[in-house]
């Protein structure tokens, strides 16, 4: 209790203030970095999808040249197949793993805590660290699986999808641990007086209520998803042939080897477009917008 | 009295576990009894997460001669620290100092930017918050890949290629969205009723920031650290794309150089993969609950 705070009180009779309300321009530095390093350049590939460029000097402008080749492109059909298809086992294989360990883990038994301790562990090691690892794990003459699991389509195409499980599913089972352990005990109290066993009470309460968890860590995932780059081009390099070449890659291989930096752009206004696309179902269907303390009515 | 309690709010734990929660889950029925199928469960899946580990920290261990047709799985025989000596021998600690300044300036970017927009995004009313929050939320979804190439000429306009500041710009810029959502989800925690009291107090909203807002979201604020450092830490687009030089290179990249230069040496290369990794290991020996406790939040019920 110190009087300089009374004598401040006096000194400030109510305003605007008095409810504690800070003005909007307090977020202006950090928008305007964000807009600056992160929306601005989404504009710019559009533009950049226009030009011919080759990394020095400036990008010339050339009509529609790099989206006519775009679409005459075979490997980006295959590459869009691929893709596409690598985000739907990867999110299947994820969120079914995710899923059911998060709801074990959510349990507060020390053993459970321990194991989760350590399921946590491959998220900390960077994309590339964990690419490497598997890179020498599948060596068809230093690993722990004989054969060329890479040199085939189907190995290759597997193993990016287990690495990538492998990264991210620590992480997406603590979502759904945090989901799991906010719903209401009543609930199972509920069920449990009724009569509900353990594997009924997990498919009646458990998993519609983790509907608004789900959303959250599938749209992650499939975002994630898009960033398989780093395991790409350290376990694959695209390969073998082409068969794992996805739309990132694709990009990176016109873009920074190729140095067709406006048709590398035209492939990134794909991915901006699907981002967006994605983003925007992020925002409708998850409880993110919001505004909400998720302590309210506890 | 009441003046010191208000000004110096204590912070609500949110990352520990209360201990009302905690008897809370004791008294769980379904816990208690044994669950047999998600035991076999979880015995197989720390088999997934340990094997790749146990061979890689083993491999590391063995001479390079002998790795050559040795089942990785089989221990060495008479390990050696040769490979961590070769890769310490070959520019490791440049990598790690890089990747430290990298890591340190993207934390305190973020944490200046996000807190103020944070805060502002919860408390304040105006269309304009508002839409920043938006702005933000859209921004999760946002893939690095696709803005990599216009980053690359505007890093190039901005005379700043191949320096560790085209690192440290975009990746600050790219940890954002996610910070702002941690930093959200907890200040929404703060009651109102606090703000009205400080307010009475004849508060600043610049003094409730520091001395409310940012004592009562230090779960989020720890949380935040720990995120942002790790995508600095573990980021290799933007080093890949923007840098070239040893000089700016940090440890992702230099994982990655390592493959051409060390070649068939894989044990060498696995102990590279060691080192990256026993730094961040540390942070989360120490700071696990601070990064478990604010991710889990973030996805809501």
């Amino acid at each position: 209790m110190s009087s300089s705070a009374t004598a401040r009180t006096k000194g400030r009779p109510g305003g605007g203030v008095r409810t504690g309300r800070p003005h909007a321009a307090w977020v202006l530095p950090g928008v305007l970095f964000f807009t600056f390093f992160a929306v601005a350049p989404m504009v710019l590939a559009l533009y950049l999808s226009f030009t011919k460029w080759n990394g020095l000097g400036d990008p010339q402008p050339v009509g529609l040249a790099n989206w006519q080749k775009l679409i005459h492109d075979p490997r980006l059909t295959q590459s869009l197949t691929v893709t596409v298809l690598l985000t739907v086992v990867s999110w299947a294989f994820q969120t079914v793993l995710s899923l059911l360990l998060g709801v074990w883990a959510a349990g507060r038994q020390r053993n459970r805590a321990v194991l989760s301790a350590i399921f946590f562990v491959p998220f900390l090691l960077s994309s590339t660290a964990i690419s490497l690892l598997f890179y020498a794990l599948l060596d068809p003459n230093f690993g722990i699986i004989h054969g060329d699991t890479l040199g085939t389509t189907s190995g290759a195409f597997l193993a990016i999808v287990f690495v990538g499980g492998w990264q991210f599913i620590p992480f997406h089972t603590l979502i759904y641990q945090g989901g799991a352990r906010q719903i209401p005990e009543v609930l199972y109290q509920a069920a449990a007086i009724d009569g509900a066993g353990r594997y009924r009470q997990f498919f009646s309460i458990t998993l519609p209520q983790l509907r608004n968890t789900a959303t959250t860590s599938s749209v992650l995932m499939i975002v994630g998803s898009l960033t398989y780059f780093e395991t790409v081009l350290i376990l694959t390099q695209g390969g073998p042939g082409t068969d794992t070449a996805i739309l990132p890659y694709l990009m990176y291989e016109s873009g920074f080897k190729s140095y067709d930096l406006g048709y590398a752009s035209a492939i990134a206004s794909f991915l901006v477009v699907a981002a967006t696309a994605l983003s925007l179902v992020l925002v409708k269907l998850s409880g993110f917008g919001n505004m909400r303390s998720t302590r309210e009515g506890m | 009295m009441s003046h010191d309690t208000l000004r110096r709010p204590r912070p609500v734990k949110t990352t520990g576990r209360p201990s009302a929660a905690r008897t809370a889950g004791r008294r769980r029925h379904w816990t208690r009894r044994p669950n047999p199928l998600a035991g076999i469960g979880s015995v197989l899946w720390l088999a997934v997460v340990i094997v790749p580990i146990y061979a890689m920290i083993s491999s590391s261990l063995t001479h390079q001669d002998k790795a050559l047709g040795k089942n990785a799985l089989v221990p060495p025989t008479d390990p050696t620290f040769d490979n961590y000596n070769t890769v310490l021998h070959n520019g490791f600690g440049h990598l790690l100092l890089n990747t430290v300044i990298v890591a340190a300036a993207v934390v305190a970017i973020v944490l200046v930017l996000c807190i103020p927009l944070s805060y502002v995004a919860v408390r304040s009313r105006t269309f304009w918050s508002g839409a920043a929050f938006r702005l933000f939320l859209l921004g999760v979804a946002i893939p690095a890949q696709a803005v990599v190439v216009p980053l690359y000429l505007m890093i190039a306009k901005l005379n700043l290629y191949d320096s560790l500041l085209a690192v440290i710009l975009p990746t600050a810029a790219f940890a954002m969205p996610v910070s702002v959502l941690i930093l959200t989800g907890t200040l929404r925690d703060i009651s109102e009723e606090m703000y009205e009291a400080m307010a009475l107090d004849g508060a600043s909203t610049t003094r409730m920031l520091f001395q409310l807002v940012i004592p009562m979201t230090k779960g989020g604020i720890s949380t935040v650290v720990i995120y942002s450092s790790l995508q600095a830490w573990n980021g290799f687009l933007f080093p890949l794309i923007f840098t070239q030089s040893d000089g700016p290179r940090v440890l992702t990249l230099g994982l990655f150089n390592y493959v051409s230069q060390f070649g068939v040496n894989i044990p060498a290369l696995l102990a590279s993969v060691v080192l990256s990794g026993i730094p961040i290991f540390a942070v989360y020996l120490v700071a696990r609950r601070a990064l478990v406790g604010g991710l889990m939040g973030v996805g809501g019920k």
